[in-house]
């Protein structure tokens, strides 16, 4: 079984974010760039997929910059087998991010694919499902664990209200959730293999995909500031404070 | 012009989240129609046709609808999708598992978590964990687009819209539901409509602790009980009291985190509540930034006093 798994190049989650005043964007000059948290799950649950012997092969895919080969060296220095980079300059939205994977799935027919729930720049959540409906695989979102059983896929999934398990026949599509796995780190002699690894690059153009953004981006502004609160010594205090001051209880 | 909403129930009832979808959806001033998909679903599509400003109800009822499965979901609304402009469901685990769906085969982009709607085309959304506001303009003749539901009031039950049985049977590749698994507790307050939620940490340190140290502050404010990340992973709470960037999104009227940080995935779940009270032995923790009244205290003590002096 061959796995694919989309990693994306995002601004590192434990770097403050700056907002440019003139609402033209977030300033990502000089700022820690890593692989999306979700892809990194991904990638780990792919590996031990392949640990277990249910898989032989993984294929991790960034769509981005030319830095987005750093993603894909991470993911190789994972456990990954292979990686493609389809480089392209600008932002590329959820929708084309879909249509390159699905021409990619097309050429190299992978078994499974196994990708984030969400970017954490854009917080779009779009991908999966979006790939799920072009390619007509069945998809499985936000998953908390996934078993394989022959050519059935078991998916626990994180919903509101609970749990649910779903069973999917492969090609499916699942996307990761906060609970799935703890991604292992890469050890230093992995690192040095991931970089004799195949890494394939491709244009953006060549595949047909339209790149142009379809939701046009006024402006990015902070979000508007909360008036700032004030400390309370005593349990009393706090007490008084909300029944007579804000009159929340 | 006419808006279409996707309407969120359990088979019952519906659930808060429409009617919230429905006033969001008000700002379009569009006519509005509401589609339940499901099997057996009478009593949420009658529960739908009492909302203001909802003209019609639709009622997709099929087997393969019965457990809200996103691709029969998905095809469900495709099969409609024709009549028109806009198409939105509110930002829950089944909405946003259905929409971008619906989205890609209508070859356009969903607008995701919307916040505010300026004109027909023009929204506000957060990005990076609520760091940023965007204003996008979706230039396509169809606009797809989820709701975050905690932004808007929900309308009133004052509405009387007739309600139709549209036909369905489903074409594509779809994954089959085996079970499911409530969340336990929670006092029996629903957590995305709470007008006061009691939030606990990582600092409570154990599962009993967490149920023994605020379940009686919850009770006694009648409130819904929510999580960190680091509590839910340490299995203090279950999955879906998760509040943050990836978890639950609220905006309470009083929202009392304890024993919380404040890291900045957090504060995207909770920052737009109207009271914030934040308890926390660490003077620095990030949580007080954004609380309107800070104590500095150990909880196991200040909690217990807290919950004696209301
Ligand atoms: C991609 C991604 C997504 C994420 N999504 C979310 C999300 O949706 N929601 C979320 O919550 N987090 C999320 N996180 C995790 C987030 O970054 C933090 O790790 C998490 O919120 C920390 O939880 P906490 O505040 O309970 O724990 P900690 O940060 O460990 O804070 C515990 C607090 O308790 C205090 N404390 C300890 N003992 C006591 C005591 N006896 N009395 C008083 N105070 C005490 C400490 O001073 C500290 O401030 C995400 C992270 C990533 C990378
Ligand atoms: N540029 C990209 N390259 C590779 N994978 C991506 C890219 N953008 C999004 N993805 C995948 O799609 C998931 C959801 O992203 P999004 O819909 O943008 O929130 C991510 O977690 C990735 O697995």
């Amino acid at each position: 079984m061959k796995i694919f798994v989309p990693v994306k190049r995002v601004l590192d989650a434990n770097v403050a974010v700056r907002v440019r005043p003139d609402g033209s964007g977030v300033d990502l000059a000089n700022l820690k760039m890593s692989m999306n948290p979700f892809d990194e799950i991904a990638v780990e649950e792919a590996i031990r997929l392949k640990e277990a012997g249910k898989a032989e092969t993984i294929t991790a895919v960034s769509i981005g910059p030319t830095q987005a080969v750093d993603t894909l060296r991470s993911a190789l220095a994972m456990g990954a087998d292979a990686a493609i980079l389809v480089r392209a300059d600008g932002p590329v939205e959820p929708l084309a991010v879909a249509r390159i994977l699905k021409a990619l799935v097309e050429r190299d027919q992978p078994d499974l694919i196994i990708m984030g729930k969400q970017a954490i720049d854009g917080d779009s959540g779009q991908v999966a499902q979006m790939l799920s409906a072009l390619v007509g695989w069945p998809q499985a979102t936000y998953a908390s664990k996934v078993e394989i059983e022959g050519t059935a896929v078991r998916v626990t999934r994180e919903v509101d209200g609970g749990l649910e398990t779903i069973e999917m026949d492969l090609p499916a599509v699942i996307s990761t959730d906060l609970r799935l796995n703890t991604p292992r780190y890469a050890s230093l002699p992995n690192v040095m293999k991931a970089k004799k690894k195949p890494l394939e690059e491709i244009d953006a153009a060549s595949l047909g995909v339209a790149l142009e953004p379809t939701l046009k981006i006024a402006s990015t502004l902070p979000p508007p500031a909360r008036k700032s609160g004030s400390k309370v010594e005593t349990v009393a205090q706090l007490v008084d404070k909300l029944k007579n001051e804000a009159r929340v209880i | 012009m006419t808006t279409l909403i996707l309407a969120e129930h359990d088979n019952t009832a519906l659930l808060g989240a429409t009617a919230r979808t429905v006033a969001a959806a008000k700002n379009i001033g569009a006519p509005i129609h509401v589609l339940i998909t499901g099997h057996g679903v009478s009593a949420a599509a009658n529960a739908a046709a009492k909302l203001d400003g909802v003209e019609k109800v639709l009622v997709a009822d099929h087997e393969s609808l019965a457990h809200g499965a996103a691709e029969p979901v998905s095809e469900a609304i495709l099969a409609i999708a024709a009549a028109y402009e806009h198409i939105a469901a509110p930002a829950t685990t089944f909405g946003k598992s259905a929409m971008p769906r619906v989205a890609a085969l209508l070859g356009v982009m969903q607008v995701s978590d919307v916040t505010k709607i300026l004109s027909p085309s023009s929204f506000e959304r957060p990005v990076y964990a609520g760091a940023a506001i965007e204003t996008v303009e979706a230039t396509a003749d169809k606009v797809v687009f989820t709701v975050r539901t905690s932004a808007f009031d929900g309308v009133a039950e004052t509405g009387s819209a007739s309600i139709e049985p549209v036909g369905f049977s489903p074409t594509a590749r779809t994954s089959r539901f085996v079970s499911r698994e409530s969340a336990a507790g929670g006092g029996g307050v629903d957590l995305s409509s709470a007008k006061v939620v009691v939030s606990g940490g990582r600092a409570l340190g154990s599962a009993e602790q967490f149920t023994e140290i605020l379940t009686p502050l919850a009770e006694k404010l009648g409130a819904a009980l929510g999580a960190s990340r680091a509590a839910v992973d340490a299995g203090y709470a279950p999955n879906d009291w998760q509040i943050g960037q990836t978890g639950k999104v609220v905006a309470p009227d009083l929202y009392i985190a304890i024993g919380i940080s404040g890291a900045i995935q957090h504060l995207a779940g909770m920052k737009n509540s109207k009271v914030i009270v934040a308890i926390d032995k660490d003077p620095e923790a990030p949580i007080f930034s954004v609380a309107d009244y800070g104590l500095v205290a150990d909880i196991f003590e200040a909690v217990p006093e807290l919950t004696k002096a209301l």
